[in-house]
């Protein structure tokens, strides 16, 4: 057993079980049409407890990689491998996943294409976050596009068609100039593969090759790759797709993009843009900083504007994200002037990855039971006093808020005081700045629960049905989980805490 | 028997275990609920006096344990527990209150339909206090300081479907998160000057002098970095503990059940800033050896605490509902504490601390039996005449009140106010906050004889008062207790035996002078009390209101005083009109961002494919199948639709993207010539 292609089996399980759906979803019985995609996501998490037993932590190279030729004439190689970083995205792709379809109401329309959809988007976030070689890895981001839109458009809400067009618009227009900076590199170097790449771009060749190109080259080069991951993120202000989208995304597609999707942009920054960039990087983080720092502020900001619960949990993402934007953007303007700040500000990053991806797809997956009970009905003025007839919900998504508004004991408070630890030694006013981000979410989140739940009960909060067991069920391993991780955050940290050691003391 | 520190954990454990259980209980077994917090109270009692002895054995030392959080970096988080004798003290008064007011509440709570969820609520409040107690780091502190920040929270709003109730919740846990900022901004920079946030790590803590001696360098600012952290850290003391300018909070938490006023937002949690800055009073100390600097810490807390002591004793002169008087006296005396803090005596700082969580849980528990007998009916105007009625509840109360206004030799609170008024007389930067408590001792002997009269006295007002009769043991026996404790714990500090703070200080022996050293300035405040008693007798006493609907006398005599004075002076449409608008004019500047300008780069997309669209439509006619068609047909329907809503600001938008983008080209182009 030792010997599988344990990577492999992650990123193609979901995949073959997408094409199996897919075929059979006429002769499955109804039952089957559901359960069978529940089966095959969770392979995700089974695979993915077998690579954390195979897994060794004080390993900070690649590990359990498969590498083989797959186009000779272009020098791409089929190269899959993981790290501390990517393991947990992948373990937090096996938690969310199984959850999502396992919510997904039975009523839903067409439930076997639905879920042969969302395998392939599965398998694809999976690629992304396994794959080391330009190629694969660009194949996996652009795929994992396709099945989005369609879920988008065709399980969402009334405003879903034009939200889908505006989300994949956007996403690729950015990957274009990602796709062109690649091709920048590709010419200057004659690799696509990420680790040879960044030996190259540590030992000061990369620069010198692309300079070699010579004018504006080098910088459009960066800034290419730069802003295919900035919309991906969002990076503040390249953010206007994603309200509408997560607004109008079915509930269970909303959950993975939060939970999963966001953490794509992010991990290129880590995986790719930062090694491959160190120099550029540094040079342009003064601005950066500034652009994360709009994202804390202004999209907590924003979210408290916001009348549909949906769109104030989204722009609540922009803000979490932004905080991890924060603490890299820091990390790569100050250079290895004060290592125990700069570990920190990393595991808070690395922390905030996993820890928003709960809280957020909990939090979504609470508006999703909010719009199913009351016809499709999430304004923060539809409903009151639900706490009285579903005080089990109110619980839960109690939970939910206080873990997203990083209250101590939970999970989102270990992240962000790390960030806020690490940014504090590096830029000092961007942390104190920053901390408005924590009041204005704090107040939003708190209005959010007393309109909703508190005061007498009103509006579609009148005989407010309580959770039944699935919901149950689905929400409860996320708190766990947040509880978990909040009072040991070593379950995590000690996951990623050499990688990130040497990542402080080798800065790219 | 003593408990070792590294079973310290223990204590905050049991209370802890006591919530956990209640939580998962089924919701119409409150007995099961009561019983369960109760019982773990006890046991947290009784650890916390095994810890007090062991901490007493040896009040020099303190005693540490600290451990290891998660990995970071080369080495580790560390987080620690620490016993000494303030933790101790702390920790026996805190366990002992919260036992009595939980008994109290089982009373007070019987009727209510969610009284197991009060109980499991109760628990992790006592669990997240003790926390804070025991902590031997500052992260720690801070973690247990939100988290009763949070019990805080539910408890205001337990009555959640009153809207005033909800609102009042979601206004305390903001204000005290403002506070918190900046308590958060002081841990951050601590940690980063200091590498350590434990306080002591045998000589590596930053409250031992190894680290204070560094945190005495100067900032650029001139001031020095531990003034600097320490001011910091004092913000959130100040949202805590109800100090000006964050007070507003305090008197609208009184929506919460009064058990929980007299526990959280009078015994316990709001002295959580008077011990904070007890606890790290080291480094809210370490600048006043340097000679020329602007600013000392303590020359803020000493001011601050003065202003709070004062405006919170007249603003309770002139408010109507029992509770929110009693609020305001809260906000006055945290003051008097704090002003002890700031003046450098923190020992008389925390002795009236611990007087004060005695006598004020026993006058809030005293307003809370009469509120239960007279149906809920809080308004003083109301009331009258109860003193018949209900005999403990009034003779507990009176003794309660004594000891709030400090009647003299046999009542605790006159002994800790006279530590804090001799302290304050003595501090050498100014005499200011010392005659600013002067004037408190009047205002606080005259509004609470206004109490009295108005609530016992006289002639019942309404029904509900003609109603009231005496409640049962489970709500008088608590009070009784607190009495007995408001009378004697003064004798713990007397001038003549001041045993209490000779262990805080860590002295094994205790050197005590006369009992009335210091006569001349215990004379003057005896003559105050005496002052401030009199007029409010004859106010309010000798002849006593007629009906609810009669004018207050004072109101009658300064009706603008009182009018702005029963307007708590206007903080709340102050900030209103200030921090309130700022924020609602950030939050419609980010919403107008989000309309107006960064969709623009979304319009511009699409129009840019559009374009691609149509240039590449022929071939699409003629190499692709029917299939594909439909799609693009729906789909370039989705982007006409799209563009007519947006159609004539295309110019607008694709400029703003432009020049967006040319500025962002420019910027890294530029920031790589540097």
């Amino acid at each position: 057993m030792n010997n599988w292609p344990l990577l492999s089996l992650l990123v193609f399980t979901p995949w073959v079980g997408a094409l199996i759906v897919f075929v059979l979803r006429r002769q499955l019985p109804t039952s089957l049409r559901h359960t069978l995609p529940l089966l095959f996501s969770l392979s995700t998490l089974v695979l993915g407890a077998l690579t954390l037993a195979r897994f060794d932590p004080s390993v900070t190279a690649m590990q359990l990689t498969e590498k083989h030729r797959w186009i000779a004439a272009l020098n791409v190689h089929y190269h899959l491998g993981l790290d501390g970083l990517s393991l947990i995205l992948v373990l937090l792709t096996g938690i969310i996943s199984p959850l999502v379809l396992f919510g997904t109401p039975r009523n839903i329309r067409c439930p076997a294409i639905h879920g042969s959809l969302f395998l392939l988007l599965q398998g694809s976030a999976l690629g992304v976050f396994l794959a080391l070689d330009f190629f694969p890895w660009f194949v996996f981001w652009e795929l994992s596009l396709v099945p989005a839109f369609f879920l988008i458009k065709f399980w969402g809400g009334p405003g879903a068609p034009r939200a889908a067009y505006q989300f994949v618009i956007y996403t690729i227009g950015g990957s274009a100039f990602l796709l062109l900076g690649f091709a920048a590199l590709y010419a200057a170097t004659g690799t696509f593969d990420f680790i040879e790449l960044a030996a190259l771009a540590r030992s000061g060749v990369l620069a010198t090759k692309l300079a070699a190109v010579g004018g504006f080259w080098p910088q459009a080069v960066f800034l290419g790759v730069l802003l295919g991951f900035a919309v991906k993120v969002p990076l503040f202000p390249f953010h206007a797709w994603l309200p509408p989208a997560y607004a109008e995304a079915p509930t269970g597609t909303s959950m993975f993009l939060t939970g999963v999707m966001s953490k794509m942009g992010v991990y290129g920054f880590l995986r790719i843009l930062w090694p491959l960039f160190p120099a550029p990087l540094h040079a342009a983080a003064g601005p950066l900083l500034w652009l994360a720092l709009g994202g804390v502020v202004l999209g907590a900001y924003a979210a408290m504007r916001q009348t549909d619960l949906k769109r104030m949990v989204a722009y609540s993402s922009v803000n979490h994200l932004s905080y991890c934007l924060l603490a890299l953007f820091a990390v790569a303007s100050s250079g290895p002037a004060n290592p125990a700040a700069t570990t920190a500000a990393l595991s808070g990053t690395l922390l905030q990855l996993f820890n928003h991806g709960l809280s957020a797809a909990a939090l979504f997956f609470c508006v999703g039971i909010m719009e199913n009970r009351s016809g499709g009905k999430r304004g923060l003025a539809d409903f009151g006093g639900v706490r009285t007839s579903a005080p089990i919900f109110a619980g839960f998504c109690g939970v939910a808020l206080f873990s997203s508004l990083g209250l101590p004991g939970l999970n989102g408070f270990v992240g962000e005081f790390l960030i806020f630890r690490g940014v504090f030694g590096l830029t000092p006013s961007f942390a104190a700045i920053a901390t408005l981000g924590l009041l204005v979410t704090a107040l939003f989140l708190l209005t959010f629960w007393q309109r909703v739940f508190h005061g007498p009960a009103a509006g579609a909060g009148i005989k407010f049905r309580d959770l039944d067991t699935r919901e149950v069920i689905t929400l409860l391993p996320l708190l766990m989980l947040m509880f978990a991780l909040g009072l040991v955050p070593q379950l995590l940290t000690g996951l990623f805490n050499p990688l990130v050691t040497a990542w402080a003391t080798t800065l790219p | 028997m003593n408990l070792p520190v590294q079973f310290l954990w223990l204590i905050p454990a049991l209370p802890l275990l006591a919530a956990a259980v209640s939580a998962l209980i089924p919701r119409h077994s409150p007995r099961l609920a009561a019983d369960l917090a109760i019982a773990a109270m006890v046991g947290a009692f009784l650890l916390s006096c095994f810890a007090l002895a062991g901490a007493l054995a040896q009040p020099a030392l303190h005693q540490v344990y600290n451990f290891s959080w998660f990995d970071l970096g080369p080495g580790s988080l560390r987080l620690g527990l620490l016993l000494d004798p303030l933790t101790g003290f702390m920790c026996v008064m805190v366990s002992f209150v919260s036992l009595l007011i939980f008994i109290f509440s089982t009373g007070y709570m019987k009727e209510d339909a969610n009284a197991k969820q009060f109980f499991c609520y109760l628990s992790l409040f006592a669990a997240a206090m003790l926390g804070l107690l025991v902590a031997n780091s500052l992260l720690l502190l801070f973690v247990c300081w939100e988290l009763v920040g949070l019990a805080s929270y539910l408890l205001i709003g337990f009555w959640f479907h009153k809207p005033a109730a909800a609102a009042a919740a979601k206004k305390a846990f903001i204000t005290t998160r403002i506070g918190d900022l900046g308590f958060l901004i002081g841990l951050l920079w601590l940690q980063d000057a200091q590498g350590t946030l434990l306080f002591f790590d045998h000589g590596a803590g930053f409250l031992e002098p190894a680290a204070l001696a560094s945190l005495t360098q100067l900032l650029p600012c001139g001031l020095a970095a531990s003034t600097a952290i320490g001011l910091l850290i004092f913000c959130g003391a100040v949202g805590k503990s109800g100090q000006f300018p964050l007070h507003v909070w305090l008197p609208d938490a009184m929506e919460g059940p009064t058990p929980v006023s007299a526990l959280i937002h009078a015994a316990t949690m709001v002295a959580a800033g008077v011990f904070l800055i007890a606890r790290v009073y080291p480094l809210m100390s370490a600048d006043q050896a340097l000679t020329g600097l602007p600013l000392h810490a303590l020359t803020v807390v000493a001011y601050i605490g003065a202003i709070t002591a004062l405006l919170g004793a007249m603003i309770a002169v002139a408010q109507n509902d029992i509770k929110r008087i009693l609020a305001f006296s809260t906000v006055s005396q945290l003051g008097y504490m704090m002003l002890a803090l700031g003046v450098g005596s923190w020992v008389a700082a925390i002795f009236h601390l611990l007087t004060h969580a005695f006598f004020k849980a026993l006058l809030f528990l005293g307003a809370g039996s009469v509120i239960h007998a007279a149906h809920h009916e809080q308004d003083i105007r109301q009331l009258g005449g109860l003193s018949k009625k209900m005999r403990v509840t009034f003779i507990t109360f009176t003794i309660g009140t004594m000891a709030l206004v400090g009647v003299p030799l046999f009542f605790s609170g006159f002994w800790s106010k006279e530590a804090i008024l001799h302290a304050a007389h003595g501090w050498q930067v100014s005499h200011l906050p010392f005659y600013a408590a002067v004037l408190g001792v009047v205002l606080t002997a005259f509004y609470n004889t206004r109490l009295m009269a108005e609530t016992f006295f006289g002639k019942p007002r309404s029904h509900q008062a003609e109603d009231a009769h005496e409640n049962g043991p489970a709500m008088t026996l608590p009070l009784v207790a607190l009495a007995f404790f408001a009378i004697v714990l003064g004798f713990l500090g007397t001038p003549a035996f001041p045993w209490l703070q000779s262990k805080l200080v860590g002295e094994a022996e205790v050197h005590g002078e006369s009992l009335f050293a210091g006569a001349g300035l215990m004379g003057l405040s005896i003559v105050l009390v005496a002052l401030g008693i009199g007029f409010g007798w004859a106010w309010y006493g000798r002849h006593t209101r007629a009906s609810a609907e009669a004018t207050d006398p004072l109101a009658s005599a300064a009706p603008r005083t009182f009018a702005a004075l029963a307007n708590r002076l206007g903080f709340d449409e102050l900030y209103a009109a200030t921090v309130g608008r700022l924020h609602q004019g950030v939050a419609s500047f980010a919403a107008f961002l989000e309309t107006y300008v960064w969709d623009g780069a979304i319009v511009f997309l699409a129009r840019f494919s559009e374009y691609t669209g149509v240039v590449s439509r022929e071939n699409d006619e003629q190499g692709l199948n029917a299939g594909f068609d439909v799609t693009s047909r729906k789909l370039r329907a989705t982007g006409d639709a799209y563009s007519k809503a947006q159609s004539g600001e295309t110019h607008g938008y694709l400029r703003t993207l432009a020049y967006g983008f040319v500025l962002l080209l420019i910027l890294v182009i530029l920031g790589g010539a540097l």
